[in-house]
């Protein structure tokens, strides 16, 4: 910006060469008075203008790539989380709850078959307790320690090993006759309902929040880039235009390509993100949403089963604070109550065949299961234990393989519902892939060409 | 609430009980007779069962002199006998997790114990079949709101004939004397109901006599929990069965457990690390059979099957149970507690 004050010298070198010294005088003037005397100066001539309004629209493109980059990257920040983060600890957390419902339900089966336990019930049990044991160190260490989250690890790390203590107690006095591991095994019980599952309860809502807070974030709209474009693509066709009217030529290349430019990543962000936000709300209704119904079904068809087994280990040794009916039962009914409404809400969630028909499937061994359930209660209060353990536990006919039906039906259910938030999340985050960079390289490349139709407009002047 | 009422109303009655006690019994001497009485009202069973006997309570109180005494032996039937023949079956609410006098065994998965012999023996005599019987286990607090509530017709759960119950419930002859004894680690510095037990956490079963008598007596102890009676009933101190004392003080949760002698022995033989602590029970209490209140002919009538399974000596019913289960954690019963009747 060496213009003297009055130049109108067409010789003048023009924008972007490396700035001439300044006059002494200038130098001794403040550095912003100085600048904006010159500025002044500049405006007063169309060489002038030209070169400010073209500094000022490269600057607007570059300002719109780096503002698309920034915004379009830490949505797709979020969506990558939604994918690689969130929804597998969301997930892991499910599993982690699940497996310590599953390991208590086993423990109360095993322990009703006698002194020598199935041994696929205690494959199972061990199962259950390994699963949930790697899971929460897996969590603990992608966890925060500063969060809720943390704190409940840390709470089912502590107590995991307090039950299964417990659990070997019963076990190691059920096998010897003794009555008191009845007692070992209802007080098992009572720390993984009171306590543990609780835990794992909190675990997963706060889970599950992240990945809702995830992908809500994902799916924000860009309102800074698209309207910085608009700016940008704006001042680029006023600039036209003026130029048009001055000099009544049509094009300018330099201004055309960087017009072109502009709208490419305008349009791509638009398009990019619109579907970005299609797929991964489809994630989240369709995959998600399904699955924490169908996680909670399960989580309360282990929980039944539980109380069912419970029922017949107990004997009426713990009943409700009224005193009127057994406890275990009670829990049991409420237990199915709430298993029947979550698996309805699956059944309306469901939203393809392949979806809906285990859910049917859990419906229908629900069903059967409770009028399984009734007989063996029947059974049982008429006082013939070993027929009402038969109706639970014994492996034709009874409850027991009617709640096996629903869990596998449930495990199919989840399994589906898992793919279908994968593929639409993986396709969201697909959506945006490149975009920040393209932006970015575009919107260079958009002033530069700005500044080459500027100067061949100044060109004209020497 | 019912039950805490019952015992407060039971404490302050044994505070002055004890001066004027006999004179108020004689003041009502038609004493027992009061007993059919409170029956006739009608208002026991159903929801009320429990405010109406509360409230019966300090009558029968007054009056309780001889709560072992029991309708004379008859064998004869009546409504409540006739109702069980009808059904063909004894409805008898027992315990499971009681070791040697009512458990299920894992093994066999059939419930045994000295108190199962007696409900088999009763079941015999009522319907000529010994195994003509549905055995309903019931936890210590519900023993009474079982018969009330009709869902047994007899408890036969060690269950102490007292006071307090015999206005709830109608009790045959005692057929077992017991005592409560506390129990603790064998290297434990409590050594038996005393000033030992101070400070530290004893664990007693819900609504039972051990509570009872800690409520009473509790030498500092520390034996109620914190949320005892509500929802957030933490189960530590006070438990749903007394067995559930016996996991509390493995796990070092409490210091000490107060139950009857003959349950401790049952935890005892299931835990060699424990004994029972004092050398003999801090009171003598009785178990008897429990029945409906006004159930009369059901009563005499285990008072009839009583008498034969006393009957015979050493090779008595009574005797062959007891050397069966009890014998090695209570040994030297020379035999089975006199029955006391009524006079009237």
């Amino acid at each position: 910006m060496t213009y003297p004050p009055s130049g109108t010298a067409p010789r003048e070198p023009g924008p972007g060469r490396p700035s001439a010294p300044v006059t002494v005088p200038a130098q001794r003037r403040g550095v912003g008075a100085e600048a904006a005397a010159r500025l002044r100066a500049a405006a007063t001539t169309e060489p002038g203008r030209l070169q400010i309004y073209g500094a000022v629209l490269a600057l607007l493109v570059v300002v719109f790539g780096a503002v698309t980059y920034l915004e379009i990257a830490a949505r797709a920040s979020s969506a990558d989380d939604v994918v690689t983060r969130s929804q597998p600890l969301s997930a892991d957390a499910a599993s982690i709850y699940r497996s310590l419902a599953d390991a208590d339900t086993m423990a109360a089966s095993g322990f009703l078959a006698g002194a020598q336990e199935p041994s696929e019930v205690l494959a199972r049990y061990d199962a259950d307790i390994e699963e949930a044991s790697r899971l929460l160190v897996d969590a603990a260490a992608s966890t925060d320690p500063a969060t809720a989250s943390h704190k409940e690890i840390t709470t089912l790390s502590r107590l995991l090993p307090v039950y299964t203590g417990l659990v070997e107690r019963a076990r190691a006095n059920n096998r010897q006759g003794l009555p008191l591991g009845g007692a070992y095994l209802r007080y098992a019980n009572q720390k993984m309902t009171g306590e543990l599952l609780p835990a794992a309860e909190r675990l997963y809502t706060a889970e599950t929040g992240r990945l809702a807070t995830d992908s809500a974030d994902a799916r924000r709209f860009p309102f800074l880039s698209l309207g910085a474009g608009i700016v940008a693509l704006g001042a680029l066709v006023w600039m036209q235009r003026r130029n048009y009217r001055r000099t009544n030529r049509v094009f300018n290349h330099g201004l055309l390509a960087a017009t072109a430019a502009a709208t490419v990543v305008l349009l791509w962000l638009a398009v990019g993100h619109t579907v970005a936000r299609a797929e991964l709300r489809g994630a989240m209704a369709h995959g998600q949403e399904s699955l924490d119904v169908l996680n909670k079904a399960r989580i309360n068809s282990l929980k039944a089963r539980a109380n069912e087994n419970l029922t017949l280990v107990a004997r009426g040794a713990v009943l409700t604070p009224d005193g009127t009916r057994d406890q275990y039962e009670t829990d049991y009914g409420t237990g199915m109550k709430e298993l029947g409404a979550q698996l309805e809400e699956a059944r309306e969630l469901a939203d393809d065949a392949r979806g809906s028909k285990p859910v049917k499937d859990a419906i229908d061994g629900v069903s059967t299961w409770q009028d399984r359930h009734r007989k063996a209660r029947t059974t049982d209060d008429r006082g013939d234990y070993d027929s009402a353990l038969q109706q639970v536990i014994g492996p034709e006919g009874s409850t027991g393989e009617s709640f096996e039906r629903v869990d596998d039906a449930l495990e199919r259910a989840l399994a589906h519902e898992q793919d279908e938030f994968d593929t639409a999340a993986q396709d969201g985050r697909g959506a945006l892939g490149g975009l920040p960079f393209g932006a970015a390289a575009l919107a260079v490349l958009g002033a530069v060409a700005v500044i080459v139709g500027v100067n061949r407009r100044l060109s004209e002047y020497r | 609430m019912t039950r805490a009422k019952g015992r407060g109303t039971r404490g302050g009655l044994r505070g002055w009980g004890g001066v004027t006690g006999m004179a108020v019994a004689c003041a009502v001497t038609a004493s027992l007779t009061l007993l059919p009485l409170a029956h006739g009202d009608g208002t026991f069973g159903g929801q009320s069962a429990g405010h109406s006997s509360a409230s019966t309570v300090p009558t029968v109180a007054e009056e309780c002199e001889d709560p072992e005494a029991s309708l004379p032996a008859r064998d004869a039937d009546g409504p409540n006998i006739q109702k069980i023949r009808k059904r063909g079956k004894l409805i008898a609410g027992v315990d499971q997790n009681s070791f040697q006098w009512g458990y299920r065994n894992p093994e066999s998965r059939t419930l045994e114990g000295f108190d199962i012999d007696l409900v088999h023996a009763i079941a015999e005599d009522i319907l000529g079949d010994r195994d003509a019987v549905i055995f309903r286990a019931i936890p210590t607090n519900q023993r009474i709101a079982a018969l009330e509530n009709d869902k047994v017709d007899v408890v036969v759960r060690t269950m102490t004939i007292n006071c307090r119950r015999i206005g709830q419930v109608a009790f045959s002859t005692a057929y077992f004397q017991a005592g409560q004894q506390v129990l603790a680690p064998k290297a434990s510095t409590i050594d038996g109901y005393n000033e030992s037990l101070k400070g530290k956490r004893v664990c007693t079963a819900e609504g039972s006599t051990a509570y009872d008598a800690l409520k009473e007596k509790s030498f500092g102890a520390v034996y109620e929990d914190e949320h005892d009676g509500t929802g957030q009933d933490e189960d530590l101190l006070t438990v749903p069965n007394q067995l559930d004392c016996l996991v509390r003080l493995q796990l070092g949760e409490v210091d000490a457990i107060v139950t009857d002698n003959a349950l401790a022995a049952g935890q005892a033989a299931q835990d060699p690390a424990v004994e029972l602590k004092g050398d003999k029970p801090f009171t003598t209490e009785y178990y008897g059979v429990a029945a409906k209140l006004g159930a009369d002919d059901l009563v005499a009538r285990v008072n009839h099957v009583l008498e034969d399974y006393r009957r015979g000596g050493a090779d008595s019913p009574w005797m062959t149970s007891y050397r069966t289960w009890l014998a090695t954690g209570l040994p030297g019963i020379p035999g089975p507690p006199a029955p006391r009747y009524r006079s009237n």
